[in-house]
């Protein structure tokens, strides 16, 4: 990088390296993601080789989305705002380098051990201890670098921005560390300490933590930094962010439950999860009124804007997906959807919906600022990627809804004499063009990806053509 | 759980969820305004300020809503530790229930087939208990022997009127009822890697397949040493022990020289589970009057 964009007082080194992977792991992440959907449609796909089997590269998608795509986005973006809503430089240099190739490695360890059936068998915790272990030092070398910087902060408060990373970055400590704790008995090798339900517990309470707290604090962290300055608006209520900031990391780490309704979970145990993640509803939703109100006085900006667009449109998603959870979590209607595709649909709503929108229009936000542009090199270009991201969205969970009900449909159908009517694969057969559409979803998402590398390539390379900011503006 | 660990999961739940109601009805007493406003809290970060607006009215009704409903869920059903709740809902009795319903609705209409023989439920007048027999095989045996029931790679075809433990209608009903264990040992250590190519030579002249007719001579002495026991002396199989027939070109492990080799070399363990803990006896004899009709039309 030429020294001419270096920002006098920020580090923004570390933030130009994970804004750029955040891009490069999002279109690896949901190619990943595409192969596998395509699996589902065509099971060909798999070409008769263990390493490219469903089984082993589904938990590398999950990995490369969720760790690789997300986590780079979180650290780019938790990198940025802490410093200028701080109003000072990391905490450190050096450790916020390692905590960028730290990353990195655990990443490609992943997407190499995966493939090779290494694994733990946990869902969303899936690498084996070694690199468990890796990933702890540069989780907690993360929080340092944090925490350090918000304490040398300038500025009298801390920006609610900041609690909501802050309360990420904690929380997936420890639930990293308290579920992977293991016995190992080779390098590659290891078995849980928690027995049986309790190991199920434990891992739905990290499961579903891990949306809590890495898909839903940390990027409402990112929401209350960019939303606010891309509208150039207040944000809507400081109040109501308390409110819903405290209420959220309470109840969510209660809602872990609700993944093992009527299964060896104690009674009491889901009752409870259920409670909580219905009075989830309402501080979630906070989360996205304060977003969408900031935009009060602005909604003609989303007319130009399509930044704006992608982050606005991430809150209605948010908003969407955090009402269908606590509706899911509720037994009856969980009942019929688990173990569904509604599930898959519900994930993704959240996932790409929230998390990826809202991640892509953050990093269009900071990559001319982080380059010294003013703007991205193609604006329309971005607008091709909101349309075709929402319409990829809308493919993927309307494809998962109409699955998921089908198939929780023919499951519980019976005869007149009690022999179910459906066996498993006609249920399998029925979902087959849900499939199809759910690939298309995602072909879509993929397409809108590669743009988004081509207009940062054009945006960031030496010869860029995109309008160059002026030095003061930059430094501002 | 211990009076504890009861205390102490009451305790913290509560203790959450009236942390909230406490914090949203405090922060609701404390509002300076009642309407929008457009002053703020005073401070401001990299230029993003915050206004001092009210908590929405409906938001926060709905806020209540939630705790409400939890609050009464709690009270009705188990959750704050070892309180039972005051319905007595347990997922057990739910599924006793349930079950208790289901045999209240379904036993009459297994029972007016229960006195039947296999024989008789070919008859053209109980086609609905042949039926109900074909569903419960598409729900519980399908997964090995195929929708069709022609079977697959060491799941064998049950439409072919050829049996390894017989075709009877108490043959077949044994079979499901209480299972089968096929046991061909493993040859390789006794017989030699040349042996064994050998005897499957052997084997497949009995079946009419071109062989090697020096190694098919060679095989023929140690095939009569080692596998008539079972599979009689012209290898035609015995239903008593499972073995089966290697002259009538059906094949459950394949019959390329490969397979072949493989199978006598490694020996096979085909295993078919015992149903009797799973399926009610009556069921059984539907599903075992479904199989028979396959190969007695």
């Amino acid at each position: 990088m030429s020294t001419a964009i270096e920002h006098p007082t920020y580090n923004y080194k570390v933030v130009r390296q994970f804004a750029i992977m955040t891009v490069i792991w999002g279109i690896v992440g949901m190619a990943v993601g595409v192969l596998i959907a395509a699996q589902l449609v065509w099971p060909a796909l798999n070409f008769d080789t263990p390493w490219l089997s469903f089984g082993r590269i589904r938990p590398l998608h999950t990995n490369a989305v969720i760790f690789a795509f997300g986590g780079s986005a979180l650290f780019a973006t938790s990198y940025y705002v802490v410093q200028r809503t701080c109003q000072t430089r990391l905490f450190s240099d050096g450790l916020a380098a390692f905590t960028f190739w730290g990353w990195q490695a655990v990443i490609l360890l992943a997407a190499i051990t995966l493939p090779m059936g290494l694994t733990s068998s946990k869902e969303y915790a899936e690498l084996e201890w070694p690199i468990d272990i890796l990933l702890a030092v540069v989780w907690i070398s993360y929080a340092i670098v944090f925490l350090g910087t918000v304490k040398n902060r300038k500025t009298s408060h801390i920006y609610v921005g900041n609690w909501f990373y802050m309360a990420f970055i904690i929380t997936v400590a420890v639930l990293h560390i308290v579920n992977s704790a293991v016995i190992p008995v080779s390098m590659w090798k290891s078995y849980s300490v928690y027995p049986g339900a309790v190991d199920a517990m434990v891992q739905w309470w990290y499961g579903h933590n891990a949306v809590g707290f890495f898909l839903t604090a940390g990027f409402l962290g990112m929401m209350y930094y960019f939303v606010p300055k891309q509208a150039e608006r207040p944000i809507y209520s400081y109040r109501l962010s308390i409110v819903h900031f405290w209420a959220l990391i309470a109840t969510y780490m209660w809602a872990g439950g609700h993944h093992l309704h009527y299964t060896a979970l104690p009674d009491w145990t889901q009752s409870v999860a259920m409670v909580m993640s219905l009075i989830l509803l309402a501080p979630s939703w906070g989360g996205m009124i304060n977003g969408m109100m900031t935009l009060s006085g602005a909604w003609h900006k989303l007319r130009t804007d399509p930044v704006l667009r992608f982050l606005v449109v991430s809150l209605s998603f948010y908003g969407m997906s955090t009402f269908e959870g606590p509706m899911m979590a509720i037994k009856t209607v969980n009942a019929l959807s688990h173990y569904t595709d509604w599930t898959v649909g519900h994930v993704h709503a959240g996932a790409l919906g929230w998390v990826a929108m809202i991640s892509v229009g953050a990093t269009y936000h900071m990559l001319p600022k982080l380059f010294g542009k003013t703007q991205m090199w193609s604006v329309g270009l971005i607008n091709a990627h909101f349309w075709l991201a929402t319409v990829g969205t809308v493919l993927y969970i309307c494809a998962m809804w109409v699955n998921g009900i089908l198939q929780g449909l023919m499951w519980r159908a019976v005869n007149e004499d009690g022999t179910l009517t459906y066996s498993f694969v006609e249920a399998l057969e029925a979902s087959h063009p849900g499939y199809f559409v759910r690939w298309l979803g995602g072909i879509f998402w993929l397409t809108g990806m590669l743009l988004m590398a081509y207009n940062t390539w054009q945006t960031v390379r030496k010869d860029s053509k995109a309008p160059v900011a002026e030095a003061t503006a930059q430094v501002a | 759980m211990s009076a504890f660990w009861s205390a102490w999961v009451t305790i913290i739940t509560l203790a959450v969820i009236f942390g909230c109601t406490w914090l949203l009805l405090r922060t609701r007493k404390s509002e300076t305004f009642k309407e929008e406003t457009d002053k703020t809290v005073g401070h401001e970060f990299d230029g993003i300020a915050e206004y001092d607006n009210p908590l929405p009215k409906w938001w926060f009704q709905m806020f209540l809503g939630t705790v409400v409903f939890g609050l009464v869920y709690l009270a009705l059903y188990p959750g704050l530790g070892n309180f039972k709740g005051l319905l007595g809902w347990t997922s057990t009795n739910q599924w006793e229930e349930e079950m208790a319903h289901a045999d209240e609705v379904y036993k009459p209409v297994f029972a007016k087939y229960a006195t039947l023989s296999v024989e008789d439920l070919q008859k053209p007048e109980n086609e609905a208990g042949l039926k109900m027999g074909q569903r419960m095989f598409a729900n519980n045996c399908s997964v090995c022997h195929g929708t069709a029931a022609t079977g697959a790679h060491g799941f064998p075809n049950l439409t072919d009127n050829d049996w390894l433990y017989g075709g009877t209608p108490e043959a077949i009903t044994q079979t499901i009822l209480h299972g089968r264990q096929g046991a061909m040992p493993a040859w390789g250590a006794v017989l030699g890697e040349e042996g064994v190519r050998d005897v499957a030579s052997y084997v497949q002249t009995l079946s009419g397949q071109e062989a090697d007719a020096d190694a098919a001579a060679r095989g023929k002495t140690q095939f009569q040493a080692l596998c008539t026991a079972c599979h009689g002396v012209d290898g035609k199989g015995m239903h008593a022990l499972g073995a089966p027939n290697l002259t009538d070109n059906i094949w459950l492990y394949g019959s390329s020289f490969e397979n072949i080799t493989h199978t006598i070399r490694s020996g096979r363990n085909g295993v078919m589970p015992a149903q009797k803990d799973l399926l009610s006896q009556d069921k059984v004899q539907l599903i075992a009057a479904y199989v028979y009709s396959l190969s007695n039309k």
